[in-house]
């Protein structure tokens, strides 16, 4: 996936792969500018221009969707993907109230008359725990609390009973109390409709109560994926080390956290052999000239060469004291 | 708090009401009375010199304004900040404010915004010294502005270039050394970290906590994240729609939490050591502080809520190390219970 820059491509997504089982949840990790939401932009077909796909191809259910014409993959999203973004206030329309723009998703995408699609739009209402969705089927955005907007984004998402959710950061705007709220809802709709998730954020503690695998982004690429008790456990990647690390923990109070000296590079910027390079602990010759694919670890696949049989050579100090 | 010794910053029934109310011809036409948001609703706090005093809350729980009205940047509705014997809101001359405010900086959020993006790093850094004329000549500023980049990590060479050309985690270092210019003792930070990534959050705190012990430097810090304040904090104090409804110091209320609202918000911090543990979703979200419910503003969320709780406002009465305002647990009707963390990271 390439975005152009006064005449330059830029690699922003490099050669990622994963697969998404129906009723699964798979998260995406990374920190801004990995290009986590950029995959998750690329899926729905919602990616701005000058960005494009360059090479590569997205299947949803056995079927090529990244060549889609724009009328049809129109259809594709919406029908058989839900999209779920981060500000709920941004993705619903102000001028017009929740009920008519579920009715109108509803109907755009399922061939119900007008009561009927009232009916499953109040019972979409109802399903996202929104108390007296009769009542409030005809109020507008404003008068929901972040939470409860969220709530009517995750129905409006599963309007036409999608195969596949995108949710990018969908908690991170919401209150800690909220969060836990929509990730329970998120969790128990995904379970009973074998609905596929695709869940980008930020937030690992997000990660280790919803998904059941992981994909861990760094610098455009996929550092680790795995089971999500393998890679939060037992972390294969010197970079996942170092993320879990740095989150505060409750168990125990360490002088200074854990702390991953410099920044990821920037697109223009990024480093030749493995893009962690400059910032690792174990970088070693190998690791300078050579980038490493995801190769096994454990129980994950690691983009890492601690992981091949020849290791990363002869060992090399980081560069970035810090940034 | 030891008794007898004067605490460093002391914070007295502090109030902040903004009127939120429609203009007067609408109240006129529509028969509709003023409406005031009490944003700060009567608020104590004691901060001894070289703590870490935290302030935590969900969104709209008065903690940004606390840190707003501390630095004097909103004037309090009523009560008293006191700063090292000085009142903050007391009207005095031009020298004298200015004495009291070179003691007193703040870290705001949003690195992005916190920064004039038309003047090079070196100008936002000096400005503070030179506002208050701390720096002999040329040369005594331009080394003082590349002490105070290095002791950020950062370099004095940065100080040519415009905040664009940094990241968020450099630019919250920016903002931080602009904050230390003019040699603080107390520093607000409001959410310092939350606009960061994790590992530059990480990075963050810890440079906090070298310039901390460096500098004896006091915070006050808001956050609404849990383990960042029990990583930084030495005292914690839990708000909620304007009030204090508990403080202790920091193992403590981690430890044996008492009021439920605070087991509350604990219990909703992520479960990262996979124990299994369910976080469990909260019924109901916080009221408006426009009509701020009756009794304890918290008895509609509050599982253990009674007939008292609705009528009467419970105050803050001490228990070990802090004090909670909670009708339960003064009556003994709830029970203090102990919490322990998986320790496997």
């Amino acid at each position: 996936m390439s975005n152009f820059q006064r005449g330059v491509a830029l690699l922003a997504v490099d050669d990622v792969s994963f697969e998404i089982a129906a009723g699964e949840v798979l998260g995406v990790v990374g920190e801004s500018g990995a290009g986590k939401s950029l995959t998750g932009n690329a899926i729905i077909g919602l990616l701005e221009p000058p960005g494009r796909v360059a090479s590569g191809e997205i299947r949803l259910e056995g079927r090529r969707i990244d060549t889609l014409p724009y009328e049809e993959m129109r259809k594709v999203r919406g029908a058989m993907i839900g999209a779920i973004f981060q500000d709920p206030l941004t993705s619903l329309n102000p001028l017009y109230s929740i009920g008519r723009q579920l009715v109108e998703t509803i109907q755009t995408h399922l061939p119900l008359s007008a009561g009927q699609a009232r009916k499953r739009a109040v019972d979409l209402l109802k399903e996202v725990g929104i108390p007296g969705a009769e009542q409030r089927f005809d109020h507008y955005p404003h008068q929901f609390s972040g939470g409860m907007r969220q709530r009517v984004v995750i129905a409006l998402a599963l309007c036409a009973g999608p195969k596949l959710i995108v949710a990018d950061e969908p908690t991170t705007a919401l209150d800690v109390s909220i969060q836990a709220q929509v990730i329970a809802l998120l969790k128990r709709l995904c379970r009973e409709h074998g609905t596929a998730v695709m869940l980008v954020t930020h937030d690992m503690g997000v990660i280790a109560e919803t998904a059941d695998r992981v994909a861990v982004m760094y610098a455009g690429r996929i550092a680790e994926i795995g089971p999500v008790r393998e890679v939060i456990k037992q972390a294969r990647h010197p970079y996942t080390r170092g993320l879990m690390g740095s989150i505060p923990s409750l168990g125990h109070r360490a002088e200074r956290l854990t702390q991953i000296d410099g920044a990821m590079p920037r697109l223009t910027e990024i480093p030749k052999g493995c893009a962690f390079n400059p910032r690792c602990g174990h970088r070693g010759q190998r690791c300078l000239v050579e980038r490493p694919n995801l190769m096994t670890a454990g129980g994950s696949l690691a983009a890492c060469w601690l992981h091949d049989r020849q290791g990363v050579g002869s060992a090399v100090a980081g560069e970035l004291a810090d940034a | 708090m030891p008794d007898g010794t004067r605490p460093f910053v002391h914070i007295e029934g502090l109030k902040r009401h903004f009127d939120v109310s429609p203009p007067w011809l609408v109240r006129v036409l529509e028969r509709r009375g003023r409406q005031i948001v009490q944003a700060v609703d009567g608020i104590d706090i004691d901060i001894a010199k070289g703590e870490t005093f935290s302030l935590v809350g969900e969104s709209g729980c008065g903690k940004s304004t606390v840190a707003r009205l501390v630095v004097g940047l909103y004037g309090p509705t009523a009560g008293h900040i006191t700063f090292d014997g000085n009142d903050i809101g007391q009207r005095r001359g031009r020298t004298q404010t200015s004495a009291l405010r070179r003691r007193l900086q703040m870290i705001f959020q949003d690195p992005y915004a916190s920064l004039n993006p038309r003047w090079r790093v070196f100008d936002i850094i000096a400005e503070p010294i030179r506002a208050f004329g701390l720096a002999v000549d040329k040369a005594d500023l331009e080394k003082q502005v590349g002490d105070l980049l290095r002791q950020v990590r950062l370099t004095p060479a940065d100080g040519r270039k415009y905040p664009h050309e940094f990241s968020g985690g450099q630019r919250q270092r920016i903002s931080i050394a602009r904050a230390l210019a003019s040699r603080p003792e107390f520093l607000v930070c409001d959410e310092p970290t939350s606009a960061l990534d994790v590992s530059v959050q990480a990075q963050i705190l810890n440079l906090m906590m070298d310039l901390q012990r460096r500098f004896g430097l006091t915070y006050l810090f808001i956050s609404h994240n849990l383990a960042v304040v029990y990583h930084i904090s030495t005292r914690v104090g839990v708000m909620y729609l304007g009030r204090l409804v508990e403080q202790a110091p920091t193992d403590t209320l981690f430890k044996r939490p008492k009021h439920p609202y605070t087991r509350m918000l604990l219990d909703t911090i992520p479960d990262l050591d996979l124990t299994g543990r369910q976080r469990v979703p909260v019924a109901g979200e916080v009221p408006s502080p426009i009509n701020p419910p009756s009794g304890c503003s918290f008895h509609p969320r509050c599982p253990f809520a009674n007939e008292r709780c609705k009528r009467e406002r419970p105050q803050l009465l001490p228990t070990e190390g802090g004090a909670v305002a909670c009708h339960a647990i003064e009556e003994k009707r709830l029970a203090i219970e102990e919490r322990s963390y998986a320790n496997a990271r």
